[in-house]
C-alpha cells in the first residue's frame, strides 16, 4: 500500500475541495482509509504531499496525437523537430517535436503535466490500425480513439432509407459495427457531409446542404448519429466538430446545429473555432457571448474549448476542405488525404500572432467561452492539440483563467482593435483550483463516462497528480512533484522515473456483429480491402479495458 | 563489331520480379538481369543480332550482357535492376539527396565481347 | 488441406488482400488470384532458407544472436538498415536497437522513393487512398512508372479497369495519360502517351503548373517543346486535368530518381496542389517493397523523420544525403551493420557492397540472397505474411495485417531482433 500524505485534496467529483488528507493506494486502485489505524498508515510507503495540491490525473478529451494524419504532420515539419529534442536515457526513448511530438515523447510530455488518460480525436476506421500502433508506442497513458462517421458512405446509405424505424435500427447497428471494426471509443463527426462534398469539389456544407449523391443533409447525419450514440448508451456522447469551422459568422451554423440536437447528449469540440460572429463588412468578431448564453441553458451539452496558443503550430483535421481553404490563404505547405468511403484529412502549418487581429480575437473567444460558460462540468480545457496550439501550453492557459490581472496584462500585447471585437476584457471571473480540477480531469472523465477516472474516491484508478502550491499557477501546473499512473510513481519533481504502458480504452456496445446484406455488398464492391482485413484485430489493443455502456 | 555511347536506365521487368522472389541464385534470374533492352537500329550499328552479346562499360565498371531488341529510343539502354547493373554504378555517383544516378548513367556498348554465358553476380572481379 | 482466404500479399506496395492460399502438411500447395510475382513469392516462401552462420561457419541461434549483440555493442558508428520487407512490429524493434547503440538508421527508400518523401517535407502532398482512384478517378496519369511489370494488379484492382462507385463503366469512364521515356506495357494502355527525353521531370512539371495557372511559357528559341514533346500535347494534358472531376497521378522511380530527385517531386506535388484550384486531384507514389512505406511511417512516429537518421548524440538527427545509406557507405565511416529484410548485395552499387564486405555485417533474411554468402552473421527468419504475422502499410498508407499460415523452423525478424536487443542490454549492464 502507498499513501499520499497531508496534501490538500481537490476531488470535485466527491465534493472534496482543498481539504488536507491522505490518498491511499492498493494494487493500482484508490482505497478507503476509513478502516485503517494510524499505525498502519504510518507504516505504509508514504509520499509527503505537504504544501501540495493533490488532484486526479489529467484527462485529455480531444487531442491529435496518433495515426495517419498526425504522422503526416510529423513528416511535413522536420524543422519543428530540430529545435525540440530528447535524448535516450536508461528509462526513456529518444524523440523530438513539440506540436507533433514523436509517440514516446508525447507520452512523456503529457505525463510531465500530470495527465494520465488521453483520447485521439479522429480516426477513420480504414486507418485505425495505424492509430492503435502509434498508441502502443505512447507510454504512461491510458488511451482510446474516436471513430469518424460523419462522412461515411455506409452511414449515408442507411440514412437514405425512407422507413424511419428501420433507419434508426440500422444506423444503431452500423455505428456499433464501425466502433468494433476500428476499436474506437466514441462516435466522432467532423464537418458532417462537408468532407464528402469536397470530394465533388463542392463548396462548404450548411446544415441543410444535401450531400451528393445521397441527398442526405448534415442535419440528418448529426441528429441520427447523436441518437444512435444515445441508444447504444455509449459512455461518451457523439463528439461533434460542426460545419464551417473557422469562418466569420459561423456561430449561426453552430447555434442551428445545437438547436437541432436539443435534448440529446452531445459534445461540441473545439467550440472556440465555431463561435465567431461577423461584422457588417464580413469581418471577424467574437460570438462567444451568444454561444455561451445559449449553451448555459442546455445541460445536455458539453464542450471543449480549443484555446488558441500564440506561436507556430500545425493545423490537422479530418476537415480536409477547411485545410484547403487555409492553404489558399497561406500558400505554404499543404498535405491532404482523401480516404475512400469514409473521410479525408488535411494539414497546414500556421502561426498565431497576438498582433494579428483575427488571431487575437480567436484567442479571446476561447477565454471568453471558458469564462462565460458558467458550469465547469460542461466545458473542458483543450487546445485541440496541435490545431490551436500544443497541449504543453495548458499551464499558461490555467494562469490566464485563474489570474484576471495577468489576463488583463495581455491587452497591450494584442492587436489594438481586439477590445472592440470581443468582450473578454470586461470579464473579471477567476477560476478556482477546484474549477481547474474540473475542467482538466473530473469534467472530461464524467463526459467520457469513465467511472474510475477523474476522481480520488475508493475504487478509482490510482492516477494522481501532485502539484506544489504556488501563486504562479503556470509554474505550479508546469511541473508536478509527483505523478502516479495506476499506483506507480512515474514522475518525480517533473522528471520521468518509470515508464509503464497504459491500457486501451474501448467499448462493447450492443449489436453490430456484422453488416446487413446491402451494406456488405457496398463494402465488397467499393472498398479496396476485404472486410475481413478491415476489422482491427486484438493484437492492436494494449491491455484492453472495456468501459461499460449504459 | 561497333561501339555506341548512350545512357543506361535501370528498370523493373516482370520477369526480373518474378524470378527474384523465386531464387536469386537461379539461372533465369541471372539471365534476366543480364538482358539489355536496346533499339533495333542500335543493335544493327553494333553489328549484333537480336540476342547477341555485348560489353557494357561505365566509368565505374564493365559487365557482359545479352542484347534484346525493344521499342526503346535510340541511344537509351535499359537493364533490369540488380547486381549485374550495379557494377556500373557507384556510391560516388549519388547526388545531394543520396540517390545514385540509376536513371541515367553514361555507358558505352561494345558488340560481341561477351563470354559464352553472361556473368552472374558471384563471378564478378570483386576484391 | 486448409484454404486461407483474404490473404495479404507482401511483395509490393499494392498489398493485394484477396489471395487464396492452400496449405497442406505445413506446405503451400497453391496460390490463387495473386500476380505472377506474388504467387512465386508465396510458393517459394519456405525454400532456400540459409543456415545460421557466423563467419561462414554454421552456428546455433544463440551463438549467432550473441555474436550479433557483441558486434553491435562494440561498434563505434554502426549502421542499422533495411526493414522494407518486414513488419512494422520488427521495424519498431530496429529503431529501438538503433537508438540503443547510437547508430545511423536508414531504409531503402533513401535511394528509391525517398526523394518523394523529402518533397513531402518541403511542400506536402495531396493524396488519396487507392479506393478513391477506383471509385472516382476519371483521369489517371502514370508518370515514370510501369505498374504492368512492377505492380501487376494495380491496373485491375485500383487504377485503370475497376468499376467503382462513380466509375461504373471501369476503363471506359477514365481518360488515361502516360508520361515516360520509352514505350512500356503500361504506356500502351494509355489514351495519350507522351514520350519524353530523359532528365526533364522538373521542366515538365513546371510547364504543366504554368498552364494550369493560366500562364503561357515563352520560348526564346522558338521551339515550342518541352522534354522533346510539343507544347500542344502539354496543353492537351492540362485541358484533360481541368476537365476531369477527380484526377489521380501515379508517379514512380522515373520521377523520383530522375536528375534533381526531390525537387522533381516537389514540383509535381505543387502541380497537384495547383490543380485542386480547378478540380479535385491527388498524387500517389508507386511504392515498391511491400512495407517500405511502413519504414517511413514507423521511423517518423518514433524518430520524427522518415529516413536518414543518426543517433550518435542520443537524439534523432536527420540529414538526407549525409545519413542516407549510399553516401554513408561512400564515406566508409560505418564500422558494423545490422541489415534486415533487404538485400544490399542485390540492390546497392557494387562498390557499396565491396565496402560492406570489409566490416562485420549481421543479416536477417528468409532466403539465401546476394548478401547471405558474405555476411558475418546470417540468421534465417520466418517469411512474413506466410510464417509470421504483423502489420504492413500499403502505398497509400492503409495498414493491413499480414498472416501466418504455416510454421517456419525459424523465428520471426521481430523475435530475433528482440533477442539481440535484450542481449545488447544485458552486455551493457554487465
Amino acid at each position: 500500500m502507498l499513501r499520499i500524505h497531508n496534501g490538500l485534496i481537490y476531488d470535485p467529483a466527491n465534493a472534496v475541495n482543498g481539504e488536507a488528507g491522505d490518498v491511499i493506494i492498493h494494487d493500482g486502485v484508490i482505497v478507503s482509509g476509513a478502516g485503517l489505524s494510524e499505525k498502519q498508515k504510518r507504516d505504509m510507503e508514504t509520499i509527503d504531499a505537504s504544501g501540495c495540491a493533490v488532484l486526479p490525473g489529467g484527462v485529455e478529451i480531444h487531442s491529435h496525437i496518433a495515426g495517419a494524419k498526425v504522422n503526416n504532420g510529423r513528416i511535413l515539419c522536420p524543422e519543428e523537430h530540430r529545435s525540440h529534442v530528447s535524448a535516450r536515457t536508461s528509462l526513456t526513448r529518444a524523440g523530438c517535436g513539440l506540436c507533433v511530438p514523436t509517440t514516446f515523447r508525447t507520452g512523456y510530455l503529457y505525463s510531465k503535466l500530470g495527465y494520465t488518460t488521453i483520447f485521439e480525436a479522429a480516426v477513420p476506421p480504414l486507418e485505425a490500425r495505424h492509430a492503435h500502433e502509434e498508441l502502443m508506442d505512447m507510454p504512461l497513458l491510458d488511451k482510446g480513439c474516436y471513430t469518424v462517421m460523419g462522412n461515411n458512405h455506409l452511414v449515408m446509405q442507411v440514412l437514405k432509407d425512407p422507413d424511419r424505424a428501420a433507419r434508426k435500427e440500422r444506423l444503431r447497428e452500423l455505428a456499433s459495427w464501425l466502433l468494433r471494426a476500428s476499436r474506437g471509443y466514441a462516435v466522432k463527426v467532423v464537418n458532417p457531409g462537408g468532407v464528402e462534398d469536397w470530394k465533388w469539389n463542392a463548396g462548404a456544407a450548411d446544415l441543410d446542404t444535401p450531400t451528393p449523391p445521397f441527398g442526405v443533409t448534415p442535419r440528418q447525419i448529426v441528429t441520427a448519429l447523436a441518437e444512435a450514440a444515445d441508444e447504444l448508451k455509449l459512455p461518451h456522447s457523439m463528439h461533434l466538430h460542426c460545419n464551417h469551422l473557422g469562418e466569420p459568422g459561423n456561430l449561426e451554423t453552430t447555434l442551428a446545429t445545437m438547436r437541432a440536437l436539443e435534448g440529446r447528449r452531445v459534445h461540441y469540440t473545439h467550440l472556440q473555432f465555431h463561435s465567431y460572429d461577423k461584422t457588417k463588412k464580413g469581418g471577424f468578431r467574437s460570438g462567444a457571448a451568444r454561444i455561451a448564453e445559449y449553451f448555459n441553458k442546455h445541460p445536455e451539452f458539453t464542450c471543449d474549448v480549443g484555446q488558441i496558443v500564440f506561436g507556430p503550430t500545425l493545423t490537422m483535421t479530418s476537415d480536409a476542405p477547411m485545410e484547403f481553404k487555409l492553404f489558399q490563404m497561406r500558400k505554404g505547405k499543404w498535405a491532404s488525404g482523401d480516404i475512400e468511403m469514409e473521410s479525408g484529412s488535411g494539414i497546414v502549418p500556421i502561426s498565431y500572432a497576438p498582433k494579428i487581429l483575427v488571431n487575437a480575437i480567436q484567442w479571446s473567444v476561447g477565454l471568453e467561452l471558458m469564462l462565460l460558460i458558467n458550469d465547469p462540468w460542461r466545458i473542458f480545457l483543450t487546445t485541440d492539440h496541435p490545431n490551436a496550439g500544443p497541449f504543453t501550453a495548458y499551464p499558461e492557459i490555467i494562469k490566464l483563467l485563474m489570474d484576471a490581472d495577468y489576463r488583463m496584462s495581455w491587452l497591450e500585447k494584442l492587436h489594438p482593435r481586439v477590445r472592440r471585437a470581443t468582450g473578454l476584457f470586461e470579464i473579471t471571473r477567476e477560476y478556482t483550483l477546484e474549477e481547474i480540477a474540473i475542467i482538466t480531469r473530473s469534467g472530461p472523465a464524467r463526459a467520457l463516462g469513465l467511472a474510475a477516472k477523474g476522481h480520488l474516491g475508493a475504487g478509482a484508478d490510482a492516477d494522481v497528480a501532485v502539484y506544489r502550491l504556488d501563486q504562479d499557477r503556470r509554474a505550479m501546473f508546469s511541473r508536478p512533484v509527483y505523478v502516479l499512473k495506476g499506483g506507480a510513481v512515474v514522475v518525480r519533481d517533473g522528471e520521468i522515473v518509470d515508464t509503464p504502458n497504459g491500457r486501451t480504452l474501448c467499448v462493447d456496445p450492443e449489436g453490430g456483429r456484422s453488416l446487413p446484406q446491402d451494406l456488405a455488398e457496398t463494402f465488397d464492391g467499393f472498398y479496396t480491402v476485404k472486410m475481413a482485413n478491415y476489422m482491427v484485430e486484438d493484437e492492436y489493443l494494449e491491455r484492453p479495458e472495456v468501459v461499460p455502456c449504459g | 563489331m561497333g561501339t555506341l555511347s548512350g545512357l543506361l536506365v535501370t528498370v523493373r521487368t516482370a520477369r526480373q520480379g518474378a524470378e527474384m522472389v523465386s531464387d536469386k541464385h537461379g539461372a533465369p534470374y541471372i539471365e534476366e538481369i543480364s538482358t539489355l533492352r536496346i533499339h533495333q537500329d542500335d543493335l544493327a550499328e553494333l553489328g549484333l543480332e537480336d540476342g547477341g552479346k555485348a560489353a557494357l562499360a561505365s566509368e565505374h565498371g564493365e559487365i557482359r550482357v545479352f542484347c534484346k531488341a525493344a521499342e526503346t529510343p535510340r541511344g537509351l539502354f535499359f537493364l533490369p535492376l540488380g547486381p549485374v547493373a550495379n557494377v556500373l554504378f557507384s556510391v560516388h555517383s549519388a547526388k545531394e539527396s543520396g540517390v545514385p544516378n540509376w536513371k541515367g548513367i553514361e555507358v558505352t556498348v561494345t558488340g560481341g565481347e561477351g563470354p559464352d554465358k553472361p556473368s552472374g553476380p558471384g563471378q564478378r572481379g570483386e576484391s | 488441406m486448409t484454404t486461407h482466404d483474404n490473404v495479404v500479399c507482401t511483395f509490393c506496395g499494392c498489398l493485394c488482400d484477396d489471395l487464396e492460399v492452400d496449405v497442406e502438411d505445413n506446405a503451400i500447395k497453391a496460390v490463387r488470384k495473386a500476380c505472377l510475382i506474388g504467387k512465386n513469392k508465396i510458393m517459394n516462401a519456405l525454400s532456400h532458407a540459409p543456415a545460421i552462420r557466423v563467419n561462414g561457419r554454421e552456428a546455433s541461434l544463440g551463438a549467432a544472436v550473441e555474436e550479433a549483440a557483441r558486434i553491435l555493442g562494440e561498434a563505434k558508428n554502426p549502421l542499422v538498415y533495411g526493414m522494407s520487407s518486414t513488419t512494422s512490429e520488427a521495424q519498431r524493434e530496429m529503431v529501438d536497437i538503433a537508438e540503443m547503440i547510437r547508430a545511423n538508421l536508414d531504409n531503402p527508400s533513401s535511394y528509391c522513393h525517398g526523394p518523394g518523401v523529402l518533397a513531402r517535407q518541403q511542400a506536402g502532398l495531396v493524396t488519396c487512398t487507392l479506393g478513391e482512384a477506383k471509385n472516382r478517378a476519371d483521369l489517371v496519369i502514370y508518370w515514370g512508372c510501369n505498374p504492368v511489370e512492377a505492380h501487376m494488379r494495380h491496373l485491375t484492382r485500383y487504377s485503370l479497369q475497376p468499376k467503382g462507385l462513380y466509375t461504373p463503366e471501369g476503363r471506359k469512364d477514365r481518360k488515361v495519360v502516360a508520361i515516360d521515356i520509352r514505350q512500356t506495357p503500361t504506356t500502351k494502355r494509355a489514351d495519350l502517351f507522351l514520350q519524353v527525353t530523359p532528365g526533364h521531370t522538373f521542366e515538365i512539371a513546371s510547364v504543366l503548373r504554368a498552364l494550369v495557372n493560366g500562364l503561357e511559357p515563352e520560348f526564346q528559341d522558338g521551339r515550342e517543346e518541352v522534354a522533346g514533346v510539343p507544347m500542344e500535347s502539354w496543353r492537351r494534358v492540362v485541358e484533360m486535368i481541368k476537365a476531369c472531376k477527380y484526377g489521380v497521378l501515379f508517379f514512380g522511380l522515373g520521377v523520383t530518381q530522375c536528375r534533381n530527385t526531390d525537387i522533381n517531386v516537389e514540383q509535381v506535388s505543387r502541380l497537384v496542389q495547383d490543380a485542386n484550384k480547378h478540380v479535385r486531384f491527388s498524387a500517389l507514389a508507386m511504392r515498391g517493397h511491400g512495407n517500405v512505406n511502413g519504414c517511413n511511417q514507423v521511423m517518423t512516429w518514433q524518430t520524427g523523420f522518415p529516413l536518414a537518421v543518426n543517433f550518435s548524440r542520443g537524439f534523432p538527427r536527420h540529414n538526407p544525403g549525409e545519413y542516407s545509406v549510399v553516401p554513408m557507405l561512400a564515406r566508409q565511416e560505418v564500422d558494423a551493420a545490422l541489415i534486415v529484410a533487404t538485400d544490399p548485395g542485390a540492390h546497392l552499387p557494387a562498390d557499396a557492397v565491396r565496402f560492406l564486405k570489409t566490416i562485420p555485417v549481421i543479416h536477417l533474411d528468409p532466403h539465401e540472397n546476394l548478401t547471405t554468402p558474405w555476411a558475418t552473421v546470417v540468421i534465417p527468419v520466418a517469411p512474413v505474411g506466410v510464417a509470421a504475422a504483423g502489420t504492413f502499410y500499403r502505398m497509400d498508407n492503409v495498414p493491413l495485417r499480414v498472416k501466418k499460415m504455416v510454421e517456419s523452423p525459424h523465428p520471426s525478424d521481430e523475435d530475433v531482433l528482440k533477442a539481440i536487443k535484450e542481449k545488447i542490454r544485458h552486455v551493457a549492464h554487465t
